[in-house]
């Protein structure tokens, strides 16, 4: 009986060999997708089984983990969720990581190279495991005030240190609050987050760096960067009639409500800036030519392609210029010119820093759990778009906005303090209000910020909005708030 | 593999010291992963791990001590193996039971386990003791047959309200107390085909018909395995017991095999088995279902009935502790329904890997290898067959239950050997162990030192003659 009985050992073995091959094929070869399935929850479950690492603004935690008593051991909380959500995204048990929480989630998860040493010692300490932190270039008072100073208006404040790109502020309104999308009930976290979806004033963009608008009279500091690399003068007269006939076209292009530049024929380049005159500048963009508005426009960073500061940064575009006549209404920051809030700061930033464009970046360091340092940004300069030179011209020009008594910018005016700025009021849909805009820096001859406000459809001003009335005094209260702080280094 | 030289007078060691060492290196392992579990999920360890080893040490002693008495030739592995399952089964049950604490209905708690555990060990004792020579065995062949066949069909007869959990129909509720005859059922029955088919053995190796170049056996000579094909369709039928007349007919069919060494009766086997198996898919709904799952989880898993919520879930763990595992106590198996006994393959491929997976595999092919062993030294007719048969069925239990929980082959309900949460599966398996014992220490006991301690079980046995 011993030949059959071999053979059914045979048998059996295969039997076994089979059931090591498909645990193989189970544990191993198929292991990523059932690990990856939508409806494996493991993943999640381990990741809210660690607290998570804290996302700090200067020492203040805007995102922090708190245990609780349920399966997933770990609430992420936002202590003032509205007004740092464009900062820290949320962290959802439906949607995922988003904002912050995504870019900088292998730090906050513990997971991530420059922690490993830190997790070393957790081994060996028996502490448990939590991930590491972000302090980011927030300065919470800055992005207080900022949001505050928004009220109840639509729009954007972002602000930088302009030696260095860190951003000091970067507010959107409305906001979200996130923690309503961080809760455990994922019931609940999916009907919050429809409502905000289906919210009108759509409070989950961040049009801080990811919604582009017209610049409007804010571009000519574009068009001012190269008409000085271009050889003219600040006390140069140029060409400012009341109406300038498009090139190739028959619409005339008229200035603001209608408004007499200089003599009405000429004036000075700076009175044209000071005063906002759009025939002069339409004029000086179609003598410079698109090509060199476009290579102006790229060197500050509107170059069409986005970037990240780890969070990605929509691109900022001039659009084509294909003639005169579309020449001359980019010039003037119309056309198909579009730019983001923190583009806008970006350029001001430029011009207060003497011509040097630092990279805007939002993570200042990395901590251990510890609190210890494990990484810190340096920053890098980005581009060059103006001479030292030119940017002091540019930067007095920019003072006299503010300054002189018919500048369009006095609204943003410091007592004591130099501020440097240009105002945009910018059409953007037929029959709506257009944007206000004011970027500036203070003090203007050795900034320590750098700003850009923007207000979609005019705000609380509706039709009658100006850069200078509607934005003009949130730059101002942001810049304070800013200069008051700058004692605390960034 | 010969005979072992039992009529040299040589002097054969007892290996029961390698018995014990092993039975420690057990103790040792299934302690240390009590301690990583405590560690892991209440995060202390406190001396209660010491004394949880300690007791589990004791139990598994006194089966050794037991071995080393009544069954000293036996083999010195079988009961090491037994212990590490059994321990490691434990140490899950734990787990699993520590990680569903909260729930209304949480795992199965394993303090019940423990009773079970000294149940068992009872009846590994009783049946070492009490049969000292396993040929007395087949004496009560049709005895044994009668009380099998009983305990298969009665929760079948049985109202469903003593019979039903969970939607099979495979228990005996009496009390508090639940009993899967079945296990039972199988050891009896084991006992009846290996008696039956010595007895048997001529006649249906021998006189045969052949047509189409196979020797067929006479028609009346086909009487008893079609009873016993018609007793498994009869109990999936009934009690939607699809891995266990699987198991069953898988049994019968290779005791057949060996047993009269004819290619013939593994063809009509796999026939019949073939024949039942597509008359099953389309009879019945529930076997349909089963094939589904298996083919379709991903299309099952949101749905009412059939679902594979518990299978994809199984899975998911598996691939989510991947080579290395998560470690004890540290995956999510209370997210697998009955993680504790149908799945705790799952479990221990979630927290162990497929390294602890592997291993555990290695551990029952040890088990069943070291059943064929025995099968093949030991020389009398019906104890090779009845240990051919409990390794067999050891074997395709593991990989039924096994290849179920893996998606091998569809899932069907049976207990996993020794590991999982289950009284009568546990207490059954003792029992197969014992068998296996004491035949393997009939085949290593040297004949010239081994008067029999009753000389009337000696004498009982030159009468076994039919």
């Amino acid at each position: 009986m011993n030949k059959p009985l071999g053979r059914v050992v045979a048998a059996i073995l295969i039997l076994f060999a089979l059931l090591v091959g498909n645990a193989t094929y189970t544990q191993y070869i198929h292991a990523g997708a059932y690990r990856d399935s939508s409806n494996n929850a493991r993943v999640l479950l381990s990741e809210y089984n660690h607290p998570r690492g804290n996302i700090l603004a200067g020492t203040r935690a805007i995102a922090s983990s708190k245990k609780t008593d349920d399966s997933l051991k770990y609430l992420r909380t936002y202590p003032e969720g509205p007004i740092f959500a464009p900062a820290t995204g949320f962290y959802s048990l439906v949607y995922g990581a988003v904002g912050m929480e995504h870019s900088e989630n292998g730090v906050l998860a513990g997971t991530d190279d420059r922690l490993a040493l830190s997790r070393l010692s957790d081994l060996f300490t028996g502490r448990s495991p939590k991930g590491g932190n972000a302090v980011l270039t927030i300065d919470p008072k800055v992005q207080e005030t900022a949001y505050k100073a928004m009220a109840k208006q639509t729009g954007s404040v972002v602000a930088l240190n302009p030696k260095t790109g860190a951003i000091l502020a970067m507010v959107s309104t409305p906001s979200y609050d996130p923690n309503l999308l961080s809760s455990h009930d994922s019931a609940t976290i999916q009907k919050n987050y429809k409502k905000l979806l289906k919210d009108p004033g759509d409070p989950m963009l961040d049009r801080a760096i990811s919604q582009t608008y017209p610049p409007g009279s804010v571009f000519k500091t574009v068009v001012s960067a190269a008409a000085l690399k271009n050889g003219t003068k600040p006390t140069d007269r140029i060409q400012a009639p009341d109406g300038y006939p498009l090139p190739q076209s028959s619409h005339v292009l008229h200035n603001f409500d209608g408004e007499t530049c200089g003599d009405g024929k000429t004036d000075t380049f700076t009175h044209a800036l000071t005063i906002s005159c759009n025939t002069a500048f339409a004029e000086l963009g179609v003598n410079l030519g698109a090509q060199k508005i476009k290579d102006q426009a790229a060197e500050f960073g509107i170059t069409g392609k986005g970037f990240k500061m780890p969070l990605t940064v929509a691109g900022s575009a001039t659009g084509d210029m294909p003639d005169e006549a579309k020449t001359a209404e980019s010039s003037i920051g119309q056309q198909d010119v579009r730019i983001t809030p923190l583009q806008g700061a970006m350029i001001a930033a430029a011009i207060g820093n003497g011509g040097t464009l630092m990279q805007p970046y939002l993570v200042k360091q990395i901590q251990a759990n510890d609190f210890s340092v494990v990484d810190s940004t340096s920053p890098k300069k980005m581009s060059q778009p103006m001479s030292s030179g030119d940017a002091d011209k540019l930067t007095q020009m920019m003072k006299t906005v503010v300054n002189a008594p018919d500048g369009t910018g006095t609204s943003a005016a410091i007592p004591g303090v130099q501020v440097a700025g240009k105002t945009g009021t910018a059409d953007n849909a037929p029959g709506k209000a257009p944007h206000a805009w004011f970027i500036g820096f203070a003090p203007a001859d050795n900034p320590t910020v750098a700003v850009a406000v923007l207000i979609e459809h005019g705000g609380v001003a509706g039709n009658e909005t100006t850069g200078g009335k509607a934005a003009g005094p949130i730059a101002k209260a942001v810049m304070q708030a800013a200069l008051a702080d700058a004692g605390g280094g960034h | 593999m010969t005979a072992p030289a039992a009529d040299t007078g040589r002097t054969i060691p007892t290996r029961r010291n390698t018995e014990l060492a092993l039975l420690l290196f057990a103790v040792v392992l299934v302690t240390g992963a009590e301690a990583v579990v405590d560690a892991n999920v209440r995060d202390k360890v406190s001396l209660q791990v010491a004394y949880y080893g300690a007791g589990f040490a004791a139990l598994w002693l006194v089966a050794h001590v037991v071995v080393r008495k009544v069954a000293p030739y036996a083999d010195p592995v079988l009961l090491p193996i037994a212990a590490l399952l059994n321990g490691l089964g434990l140490v899950l049950i734990y787990r699993v039971r520590l990680a569903t604490k909260g729930r209304k209905y949480p795992s199965a708690d394993p303090k019940q386990q423990v009773v079970w555990m000294v149940v068992g060990l009872v009846f590994f004792i009783a049946v070492l003791l009490i049969i000292r020579n396993h040929r007395v065995l087949s004496r009560y062949a049709y005895t044994l047959a009668a009380l099998g066949l009983a305990l298969l069909i009665m929760p079948a007869i049985l109202p469903a309200r003593f019979s039903e959990v969970n939607g099979a129909r495979v228990w005996i509720r009496v009390g508090g107390l639940s009993i899967q005859p079945g296990e039972f059922a199988k050891l009896c029955l084991l006992v009846f085909f290996a008696a039956y088919l010595v007895d048997k053995r001529d006649v249906l190796s021998l006189a045969s018909r052949r047509f189409l170049g196979l020797a067929l056996p006479r028609g009346r000579d086909l009487g008893p395995v079609l009873v016993a094909w018609l007793a498994s369709v009869a109990v999936l039928v009934r009690e939607t017991d699809l891995g266990m007349s699987l198991l069953f007919f898988g049994m019968f069919v290779a005791l057949l095999y060996i047993a009269t060494e004819r290619t013939s009766w593994l063809v009509i086997g796999l026939g019949l088995f073939a024949g039942g198996a597509f008359l099953a898919y389309h009879l019945f709904g529930h076997v349909q279902d089963r094939v589904s799952i298996w083919l379709h989880p991903d299309q099952f898993y949101n749905t009412v009935y059939p679902n594979s919520y518990q299978l994809m879930q199984g899975l998911f763990g598996m691939g989510t502790g991947g080579l290395f595992g998560t470690g004890l106590g540290q995956g999510y198996p209370q997210l697998v329904p009955f993680a504790e006994s149908d799945f705790i393959i799952a479990t221990v491929g979630e927290e162990l890997g497929l390294f602890g997976l592997v291993a555990v595999l290695v551990l029952y092919g040890l088990f069943v290898m070291r059943g064929f062993r025995i099968a093949m030294s030991v020389r009398d007719p019906f104890g090779k067959l009845l240990t051919a048969g409990l390794s067999v069925s050891m074997g395709l239990q593991v990989f039924v239950i096994v290849g179920g929980v893996t998606k091998l082959i569809p899932l069907t309900g049976l207990t996993t050997p020794f590991l999982s949460y289950g009284g009568s599966s546990l207490v059954a398996n003792f029992g197969l162990m014992a068998l296996l014992l004491r035949v393997s220490d009939a085949s290593r006991r040297p004949a010239v030192q081994a008067p029999p301690k009753s000389p009337l079980a000696q004498a009982m046995t030159e009468v076994v003659t039919r």
